[in-house]
């Protein structure tokens, strides 16, 4: 499979229809008594992904993680690994490897021992086995803590045993369970790229279920937002970020304002929805939508553009009031009330030394762009 | 801070009626009288006396041998219980095992003897096992009620215990059984160990179900110390206590270091 230089070449195989999914989950269902935890979830990944499963706690994620693992049994459904059907295969023979999130690393065994452990149960020999580890804490940097005991290491330095033993049976796939949660937010932003690094090095296919929306964008080549059960958008960071399908999508992955409105009639270039809160809106035509329809149109607060006077080029301007000021250096956030109290975030980017910022209390114009409005229906 | 004179005479009154009678009776096993309540001067006669004694003697032997049979039994059949009842998820009666074994910590002993003793008897009817009461009905009945004693500790060591350890063996290709030697084993193993010391202190110091089940020449140390004290107190008696005392003693120390090394370095 790695060798197949069809799939090398295109580092976007979701875009290609022909290509084969290496990992395939069919109308995964997964129910604890009357609790449905994951609701026939569908999902292909790719050789080589690094796929972020993204959601709030009690979404899901880590029972698909876990099915995917062998740790839990779907109510129903299939989960194909390299083509292989994992219904009857256990834990201890799946092609998987986990990183759990307490990183389970065995507090009566040294590093060495820890992450020797894969390699001496597939009976390796013991040279053959420590060669490997030491080999592989080189690779985590660990050289000289091979035989220290868990409890007289780091919290940084645990995750990357945890990483290297459940890295040295060379798995097809590599789960983890929040990977950085436990590490300090510095710690944390050094690892991720240094968890790139590894997966590249070492081509290995990983799935990561995690809580925090910048760590599933920086890691991600695609991400998957989960909540209540079921899968709600997949796409790469760019396309959940700047084409959100839902409301919740759209809340969850960084900020926005959202503003509820009806389809007005239709316009040659534009499409006009009437809102309450920002009047008659201009924004790109949608296909498939009916006059007088219910939607909601999302604004990114850094594409949202704030000027004292209402600028003659502006299609969408509202009157407001800067109500609140954040200067942050590389920008400046702003919260502005309109004419009927509703409050709307912008955000400017400070390039070069303005010599006059806007402030509080003054009166301003916030304006959008027809494409910097995403029009929502649910 | 102050501490002010409640608290250390508090302390005191407490320890001096905890350790007053045991300290009182350590003295006396040195006293030179054969009156037990009269000082007669320092010796340690009694404890030359103790070495000739071969009855008491024989009856620590046998004491110590069911304590170590038993507590051995107890731990293995406990932990196997433990394990079950913690690892296992829902299972059919798992509610009533939870309940039955516990409660032989609340029977009274009088009980669990008498139903030992006619169990014993009914199989020997039946089976022609065990032959007679002797030190095999001891151990058997020793090892059936400390079980339980371990069973619970082992119980809440295994639900504390981080069950991602034992996932983590699996996920890295072992099958349950070798998870269980390789990694739950060796964590709980401090647990282990003082519920073994527990179940053994509780077998060496049981006098009424070791009077129910045992036979001839399978008297236990505490029923020869009985049937002696019923004839009078005799100052060997004193002498024999102290050395078990001191014995208890350095093997808890033992077992505590032990124990304190091994949760520095688990955690």
């Amino acid at each position: 499979m790695t060798s197949n230089p069809a799939i090398a070449a295109n580092t976007r195989p979701w875009t290609n229809p022909a290509a084969k999914p290496f990992i395939s989950i069919q109308n995964i269902t997964k129910r604890f008594g009357d609790f449905t935890a994951v609701n026939d979830v569908s999902l292909d990944i790719y050789q080589g992904e690094l796929f972020c499963l993204l959601g709030g706690s009690g979404c899901g994620k880590s029972t698909l993680l876990r099915m995917l693992a062998g740790f839990e049994t779907p109510t129903a459904g299939k989960i194909l690994i390299d083509g292989q059907d994992m219904a009857r295969v256990p834990a201890d023979k799946r092609p998987t490897n986990m990183m759990f999130q307490s990183y389970a690393l065995f507090p009566h065994m040294s590093v060495e021992k820890n992450v020797a452990y894969g390699l001496l149960r597939e009976g390796k020999s013991k040279a053959e086995a420590y060669a490997r580890v030491a080999e592989m804490l080189k690779l985590v940097k660990l050289e000289a803590f091979g035989r220290r005991k868990p409890h007289q290491l780091s919290g940084g330095q645990r995750q990357r045993v945890a990483l290297a033993r459940a890295l040295i049976k060379q798995p097809k796939l590599l789960l983890l369970d929040e990977p950085l949660g436990a590490l300090d937010k510095k710690l944390r932003e050094e690892t991720q790229f240094e968890l790139i690094n590894i997966q590249e090095t070492l081509g290995v296919t990983f799935i990561v279920v995690t809580h925090d929306q910048d760590e599933a964008m920086t890691l991600a080549t695609r991400i998957g937002v989960m909540s209540e059960g079921i899968i709600t958008q997949i796409g790469e960071p760019r396309d959940i970020y700047e084409t959100p399908k839902s409301r919740f999508v759209a809340d969850f992955i960084g900020s926005v304002n959202l503003f509820e409105g009806k389809v007005g009639p239709a316009a040659p270039d534009f499409m006009r929805v009437e809102t309450e809160d920002l009047g008659p809106l201009n924004v790109l035509p949608v296909p498939g939508l009916t006059q007088g329809q219910t939607v909601w149109l999302a604004i990114r607060p850094e594409r949202a553009w704030l000027t004292r006077t209402r600028p003659p080029e502006a299609i969408n301007s509202v009157p407001g009031v800067v109500r609140d000021m954040g200067y942050v250096g590389h920008m400046s956030s702003y919260v502005v009330r309109l004419a009927n109290g509703r409050l709307v975030r912008v955000t400017q980017a400070n390039e070069g030394r303005r010599e006059n910022p806007i402030s509080w209390d003054e009166q301003v114009t916030v304006s959008f762009e027809p494409a910097d409005i995403r029009v929502l229906t649910e | 801070m102050k501490r002010g004179w409640f608290l250390p005479i508090v302390a005191t009154l407490g320890f001096g009626f905890l350790y007053a009678p045991i300290v009182s009776l350590i003295v006396f096993s040195f006293n030179e009288s054969r009156l037990v309540t009269v000082w007669g001067g320092f010796s340690t006669r009694w404890y030359g006396e103790l070495l000739n004694d071969g009855q008491m003697l024989a009856a620590a032997w046998i004491s110590l041998k069911v304590a170590t049979i038993a507590a051995t039994l107890a731990t293995v059949i406990g932990t196997l219980a433990a394990f079950v009842l913690t690892r296992f998820g829902k299972f059919r009666g798992k509610l009533l095992m939870t309940g039955m074994i516990t409660a032989p910590l609340v029977m009274p002993e009088v009980i669990t003897g008498l139903s030992l003793l006619l169990l014993f008897v009914s199989m020997e009817m039946l089976l022609g096992w065990p032959a007679g009461r002797g030190l095999t009905t001891v151990v058997i009945a020793h090892a059936t009620f400390c079980a339980a004693y371990v069973a619970v500790i082992a119980q809440s060591r295994l639900r504390d215990m981080d069950e991602s350890l034992e996932e983590a063996a699996r996920d890295l290709g072992a099958g349950p059984v070798r998870v269980f030697f390789d990694i739950t084993l060796p964590v709980i193993t401090p647990a282990l160990i003082s519920g073994w010391l527990l179940a053994f202190t509780l077998s060496l110091d049981d006098l009424v179900v070791a009077s129910f089940v045992s036979g001839p020449g399978a008297s236990t140390l505490p029923m020869v110390i009985f049937s002696k004290v019923r004839l009078g107190v005799s100052p060997d008696v004193n002498a024999l206590a102290t050395i078990i005392i001191v014995i208890v003693a350095v093997a808890v120390t033992i077992a505590g270091v032990l124990l304190m090394r091994q949760s520095k370095t688990a955690r």
